[in-house]
């Protein structure tokens, strides 16, 4: 039972953190455009990484019609490309990563860790306006001639800046190249200010091991991200001057319909590593602040503590260290060193074991709770079985010999959207669900969220779990049609329809989703101070939603862990961080 | 309650559209059947996880769901259980893993019996080399490619010259006898992926890649590429034909050579050229 030690004299250690009051706008613009509040930059980002994700689920509808009524809606090749590969980088990039640090790290971070702000306010505005910058320029490059990059989203070389591919010898790849090194430069400015304000500004008390897990996965995450994303930077910086400049990074000796290129002497191969030197962490930079968001939504509705928060947080460190070394996996039939199979199936096989503590731990979390089936409760839980599927089909592919028959076919692609697609959303829309209420002062719909929730889990699934069986037959990935070769046995046709139906509804499902945003900030239910009587810190600031400082003249004192929910003996079933609450012992 | 039940419906829909539903892998043509066993012994491993941890989950939010008067109990940690489940995935990842690299090690061990066969790829199509009488190939660049030199072989080398040069057509195979795949590329990547024979790997300008394998079954067997080469590359399809040894060498005897070819268009190109 609980040994999580309960030492009241020890609680507070001395104020380490002088309280800094952050800059105060004086004009409208420095109010409402050039804010440098991070909850209203947390906002910003996040309206931003929606309207760019509207774009990415609307190309995903296009991209549905082609494969699902192939006679009906044909679209050329290029096209076809162009919709995939901005589809995906939209997806991964511009809506899941900047959602999640940019908005959740920004408006969780400082409440949660008691923080009047992030530690240098001014580089985490610039932070959004770079970001948002890279978003023109990847929306720019719908409009040049010749259209966006169709290289898919892993942006391969040779073929990537070649004739042969949409985008390659136009701008198209250019401006790709160039909105992903504005990324990266606009991230690495908010990411440190996430790691500094983590590290630097916790209020008094608020010890590393009482930090909720939401601020460990978004923690460990940036980290990994300002580890990761400098070896996606050299290698756009690097096919840039191949481009552009003529060099030769990337590029072997090279004929090109015939016609030789003046290119040589450079390694594609190189490029697959650095891209997924970057690519992999990338999963989890997107899942582990899922992984903790969805720990603090499970332990809030179910009433109990996390089970075993020690072990989370290890779990989580250590899988954001082993994610390093894994990224082979995505390179096991490349061509690279067949040796490099076993090392790399051993890795990613070994990463399997941190990941399984934690999807038990949300189990054990549930196990003996008082279980609320509220909306952020209902996403956690299609959040887990999302999970779970995508993570066990993980299994095949790390599996480096299995991998071999599905590598490159719609198995792969049903796999990835389970575990990182589906399954981040999934945490996305319950995050919201929960946070709405601090973020408006407003509860949002419950009967639009119950449809929204419905269908979206009911979809997902449906759309998903059928898309790996049209990858066992073996229908490769980035196939506009794949005809009737003699290796279908039984015709995949009906099975593509299905799931393109299923598409549109779940699709049309988040248009309902974003109305209830919007309808809900002015007539939703009011939600009182603390609307779930949840015992983390950002719940507990004077006002809801909290003012610009976040709290009254004093910051808070933290004397507990974020998880004290029906401790036995509590007047009630919840025990603030900031109450000093202690258990009077009986007499015996 | 509607949770619980659409959480069994889930698990066990799952199951049943993997076992009713018509859509699994087409019949195998190679020796890699044990790539599909251990895949097969993968779905059940997982399907197992999967089946009890989401009835495992079903089971608690029916059992502990929310009533007046339910109290959650208080329990941080469990050391005795972490552990436990800990040492029991490990093991069961373990006993995933070993049979795959037992198996990856077959993948990648060459035979010394092998015939090597050589696929080349450019945008979009497929052509292919086989070794001639001297069992070997001639060395090949890409810097040699052009009209009369279409796969880039070099034309100094002897063990070139009797190179038999299948250009965009079909590849003949002998059945039951291994060969060593080598594959080639002059512009992008591509990837020579039969699905019968269940193997597949990438061909990457500036390098040589390879697997092995043996046809089991006599057949016409559909190429496909499986890595974006641009825009053609739904449409780079092919076709190996795997036939008995002597229909195999029929065929054979029909094939030209690398110096027969090179002969015929040095001809050509010198007498169409108005400068000469
Ligand atoms: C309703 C939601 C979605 C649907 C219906 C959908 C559908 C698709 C389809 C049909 C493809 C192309 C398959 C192919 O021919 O290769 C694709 C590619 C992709 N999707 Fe999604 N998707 C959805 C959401 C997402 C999300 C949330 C992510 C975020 C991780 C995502 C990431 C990707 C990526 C990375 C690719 C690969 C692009 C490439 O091949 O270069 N998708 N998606
Ligand atoms: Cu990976
Ligand atoms: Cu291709």
């Amino acid at each position: 039972m609980a040994n999580i030690p309960y030492r009241p004299d020890e609680q507070v250690p001395p104020a380490e953190v002088p309280d800094v009051h952050p800059p105060h706008p004086h004009t409208w613009i420095g109010r409402w455009v050039f804010s440098q509040d991070a909850k209203y930059i947390a906002i910003q980002y996040s309206a931003t990484a929606i309207a760019i994700g509207l774009v990415a689920l609307v190309l995903s509808w296009l991209v549905r019609l082609q494969l699902g009524f192939p006679d009906v809606f044909s679209f050329s090749a290029e096209a076809y490309y162009q919709f995939i590969t901005m589809h995906g980088m939209i997806m991964v990039i511009y809506l899941l990563t900047a959602i999640f640090l940019g908005g959740f790290g920004n408006y969780l971070i400082p409440l949660m860790v008691g923080a009047r702000d992030m530690v240098f306010p001014f580089v985490n505005m610039l932070s959004y306006w770079v970001y948002l910058l890279a978003v023109l320029v990847l929306v720019a490059s719908f409009f040049v001639p010749g259209g966006p990059t169709g290289a898919g989203w892993t942006l391969y070389p040779p073929q990537a800046i070649l004739s042969g591919t949409p985008g390659g010898q136009d701008a198209g790849i250019i401006l790709m190249l160039l909105s992903l090194i504005l990324f990266i430069i606009g991230f690495t400015m908010g990411g440190l200010n996430y790691v500094v304000t983590v590290l630097q500004a916790r209020t008094r008390g608020m010890t590393l091991m009482r930090m909720p897990l939401t601020v460990w996965g978004i923690f460990t995450a940036t980290v990994m991200a300002l580890l990761a994303f400098p070896a996606l930077f050299v290698a756009c910086v690097m096919m840039l001057f191949d481009r552009l400049l003529g060099t030769s990074f990337f590029m072997p000796t090279l004929v090109e319909m015939g016609e030789q290129l003046s290119y040589g002497g450079g390694s594609p191969i190189v490029f697959q590593h650095l891209f997924w030197f970057f690519g992999h962490p990338e999963v989890y930079i997107v899942a582990l602040p899922a992984f903790g968001i969805v720990s603090d939504l499970i332990s809030v509705h179910a009433r109990k503590n996390v089970f075993g928060y020690r072990m989370m947080v290890w779990a989580i460190v250590i899988i954001g260290a082993l994610s390093f070394i894994v990224w082979a996996h995505h390179m096991y039939v490349s061509g690279m060193h067949p040796y490099f199979g076993f090392f790399f199936a051993t890795t990613t096989l070994i990463i399997a074991v941190p990941t399984a503590i934690k999807v038990y731990n949300w189990l054990l979390t549930l196990w003996r709770g008082d279980i609320h089936l509220t909306l952020p409760m209902l996403f956690a839980l299609s959040f887990v079985v999302t999970f779970v599927n995508g993570g066990l089909t993980g299994l095949f592919l790390g599996n480096v010999v299995v991998d071999v028959p599905l590598s490159d076919t719609m198995f792969v692609v049903a796999h990835f959207h389970m575990v990182m697609g589906v399954a981040p959303l999934m945490v996305i829309f319950g995050a919201i669900y929960h946070w709405h209420p601090l973020m408006t002062g407003r509860m949002l719909n419950e009967a639009m969220g119950q449809i929204h929730f419905w269908v979206t889990f009911i979809g997902t699934y449906a759309i998903f779990f059928p898309m790996h069986y049209v990858g066992l037959v073996g229908v490769p990935r980035r196939y506009p049609e794949i005809g009737d070769p003699a290796f279908i046995t039984t015709p995949v046709d009906g099975l593509n329809a299905f799931i393109s139906i299923a598409a549109f509804i779940v699709g049309a499902a988040q248009i309902l989703f974003l109305f209830n945003i919007a309808w809900s900030a002015r007539n939703g239910r009011d939600a009182g101070g603390n609307p779930w009587r949840a015992a983390s810190l950002e719940w507990q600031t004077p006002q809801t939603p909290p003012r610009h400082g976040n709290w009254a003249d004093d910051l808070p004192v933290v004397y507990r862990w974020a998880y004290d929910y029906s401790v036995p003996g509590a007047p009630e079933d919840f025990i603030a961080q900031d109450d000093p609450w202690v258990q009077q012992t009986a007499p015996t | 309650m509607v949770v619980v039940i659409a959480l069994v419906v889930v698990v066990v829909g799952s199951i049943l559209f993997h076992l009713l539903s018509p859509w699994w892998w087409t019949p195998i043509a190679s020796n890699w059947g044990y790539i599909d066993a251990t895949l097969v012994i993968t779905f059940w491993i997982t399907g197992f996880v999967f089946t009890a941890v989401i009835l495992f989950m079903a089971y608690c939010v029916w059992r502990f769901r929310h009533e007046p008067g339910r109290v959650a109990a208080f329990e941080p940690e469990n050391r005795r259980l972490e552990i436990w489940l800990t040492v029991v995935t490990g093991l069961g990842v373990a006993a995933m893993l070993a049979p795959g690299l037992v198996v990856w090690k077959q993948f990648v061990t060459v035979p010394d019996d092998a015939t090597e066969v050589e696929v080349f790829a450019q945008q979009w199509s497929w052509s292919f080399r086989l070794p001639g009488e001297d069992g070997r190939l001639g060395t090949s660049d890409a810097a040699l490619v052009g009209p009369d030199n279409p796969l880039g072989i070099s034309p100094f080398d002897r063990f070139g010259q009797d190179d038999i040069i299948i250009e965009s057509d079909d590849l003949y195979l002998p059945i039951g006898k291994p060969v060593k795949m080598v594959l080639r590329s002059v512009d992008v990547l591509h990837n020579f992926y039969v699905p019968e024979f269940r193997a597949k790997m990438d061909m990457v300008p500036g390098m040589v890649t390879y697997f092995w394998f043996t046809p089991t079954r006599i057949g016409e067997f559909e190429v496909l590429c499986a890595e974006l080469c641009g825009v053609g590359h739904g449409h780079m399809r092919g076709f190996v034909q795997i036939q008995e040894e002597t229909d195999y060498q029929a065929w054979l005897q029909e094939q030209r050579t690398f110096a027969e070819l090179w002969e015929e268009r040095r001809v050509r190109t010198a007498s169409s050229d108005p400068e000469q």
